[in-house]
């Protein structure tokens, strides 16, 4: 993965995309094989690396400011120099007026964003997010897409993201990782190769069409469902003559959160 | 347990910034202002009831003096017993057993607690002595430790630790254990040590549950320094029961003092609970 880049690991539930981003972030040790930073293995938690959760894991009891000041705290910081780069973080995700509010006073937004600030505390190179926008509401997750993009770009950061959503990845990164579930392995590897700007403003329909027909078709063949080839060839026949819509397009079965899980 | 009225809306004023949305936040603060005001007449309201239903025994039984005296003869005497200083030394004497066996027993407690907390081994081979140790009356102790340590200070210093001892231990074993697995977790990527993670994480979070069983454990106390005053001493509030009984035969003293323990138990709880606030407060 080359630096300032952008991943997106995409796949069904049981595939190890979390447990995959906890063993980079050395939270969990490899069964075998190695998992390398800057030609370094990881062999445990590294203040190289920023890990946004899920939820925002806030401590109640600490104002914002304190939140994104915990991880400097706990690798020895002076005052001043962390009092300096809270300032900073708090301005970066803009929440510098809140600085002194506890988490039960901000929304769920605010607190994934002070989540990602104190992600960014310790200037990591490599920054996970794992699913870390799919407990906010579907317009404030656009925002927060928008948001992720503007800060990778002020800082230096790789960015590796667990993503449920198609649209999130493709919209965000250069590369989308398709895994299937049990045993996880990865299917597909596909580059985005559109411009980002282009991707924002939503112009291409088409060409965003196309690539979350392909990364569908591969998330198809993910399953254990026999879906047939013609399927995606006939997928990717109708995209030539135009966009497709997304309900024309259907949902993996494995894709209903509520579905019971199918038996091997 | 009785939870204070108004704690969960967190009724001492935050310091930190509120989110915007004056409207609503102002209803909320004026509502506020008139539980405050409302507050302290209910209690008085309960408190007249109480007392006009124990005159009314009195009057309607006719019951002699030193059965059950009128609250404004215990009043009085509550009163006249301060004034001439029957009750000071005595009171003095219990508060000092009681804030002294509650410490010890809660720093003990705390640290107990947290290796319970730590080892499951400590837990099954300790816990047996700890469950007997509370399930044995204090009063049947009570003796046993007066002829051990004396009966001066120390014998009910040993009772009051004892008696509260397990309430503390047991809210911070549960609590201690009870921290958020993710929010370990999340300390864990910013590789706290076990120090930094017992003291910036665990000890905060297990916080309500070690307060709460310190509520219970204060009230103890007193019921501990109490019993060690009966089991044998020449000061504080059981020894003047025992003599208001007895020799002095005076039953308004006895209840008088009586309402001393009572108000010290009030008070002491009360404390805990503003510790508790100052502590634990606004986080929602």
């Amino acid at each position: 993965m080359p630096g300032r880049s952008i991943v997106a690991l995409i796949g069904p539930n049981g595939c190890g995309k979390s447990t995959l981003l906890r063993l980079v972030a050395g939270l969990l040790r490899p069964a075998g094989g190695q998992i390398e930073i800057d030609g370094v293995p990881v062999t445990g938690p590294d203040p190289k690396i920023g890990f946004v959760f899920q939820e925002p894991r806030l401590l109640p009891w600490r104002d914002a400011a304190g939140n994104i000041a915990y991880p400097m705290e706990l690798s020895g910081w002076g005052r001043e120099r962390r009092d300096q780069q809270v300032r900073d973080l708090l301005g970066l995700v803009g929440l510098s007026e809140f600085a002194g509010a506890r988490p039960h006073e901000l929304s769920g937004g605010m607190r994934q964003r002070v989540a990602i600030a104190r992600a960014l505390a310790l200037g990591p190179s490599v920054l996970l997010l794992d699913e870390p926008f799919s407990a906010l509401d579907a317009l404030t997750r656009e925002r927060f897409n928008a948001e992720l993009l503007r800060l990778w770009e002020r800082t230096e950061t790789t960015i590796l993201l667990v993503t449920h959503s198609i649209s999130e990845a493709i919209l965000l990164a250069d590369r989308v990782v398709v895994l299937s579930p049990r045993p996880g392995r990865v299917v597909a590897d596909l580059p985005v190769e559109i411009d980002r700007a282009v991707r924002e403003s939503d112009i291409d329909m088409l060409a965003l069409g196309t690539t979350a027909a392909v990364i569908r078709a591969h998330l198809a063949g993910a399953t254990d469902d026999p879906t047939p080839a013609e399927l995606s060839a006939e997928l990717r026949r109708r995209q030539r003559q135009r966009p497709v819509r997304i309900e024309e397009l259907g949902e993996p079965a494995w894709f209903d959160p509520f579905a019971p899980e199918e038996p091997q | 347990m009785s939870a204070t009225p108004g704690r969960a809306r967190g009724s001492i004023p935050s310091t930190g910034v509120r989110p915007r949305g004056g409207a609503t936040l102002g209803g909320t603060a004026g509502r506020r202002r008139l539980d405050r005001w409302r507050r302290p007449i209910d209690v008085a309201l309960a408190a007249g009831v109480f007392l006009v239903a124990w005159k009314l025994i009195v009057v309607v039984g006719g019951y002699p003096v030193f059965i059950l005296p009128a609250p404004e003869v215990v009043a009085a005497r509550f009163v006249s017993a301060w004034a001439d200083g029957t009750m000071e030394p005595h009171a003095a004497q219990t508060l000092l057993e009681v804030v002294l066996g509650f410490s010890v027993g809660a720093s003990l407690a705390l640290v107990a607690g947290y290796v319970l907390a730590r080892s499951r081994l400590a837990e099954r081979v300790l816990s047996p002595y700890l469950v007997a140790a509370q399930a044995t009356p204090i009063l049947a102790l009570a003796p046993l430790i007066a002829l051990w340590f004396g009966s001066g200070l120390l014998s009910k210093v040993v009772i009051c630790a004892l008696i509260v001892f397990f309430p503390v231990a047991v809210a911070t074993m549960v609590g201690l254990r009870s921290v958020d697995r993710r929010l370990l977790e999340m300390a864990h990527a910013y590789r706290a040590t076990r120090w930094q993670l017992l003291v910036t994480l665990e000890l905060p979070a297990a916080l309500p549950g070690i307060m709460g069983g310190m509520r219970v454990g204060v009230t103890l106390a007193v019921v501990g320094a109490i019993i060690g005053e009966w089991a044998g001493g020449d000061r504080g509030l059981g020894v003047l029961i025992n003599l208001a009984r007895g020799s002095l035969f005076d039953i308004p003293l006895l209840f008088a003092t009586l309402l001393t323990i009572a108000l010290m138990g009030i008070a002491l709880y009360v404390l805990v609970v503003l510790v508790e606030r100052r502590l634990v407060g606004g986080r929602g």
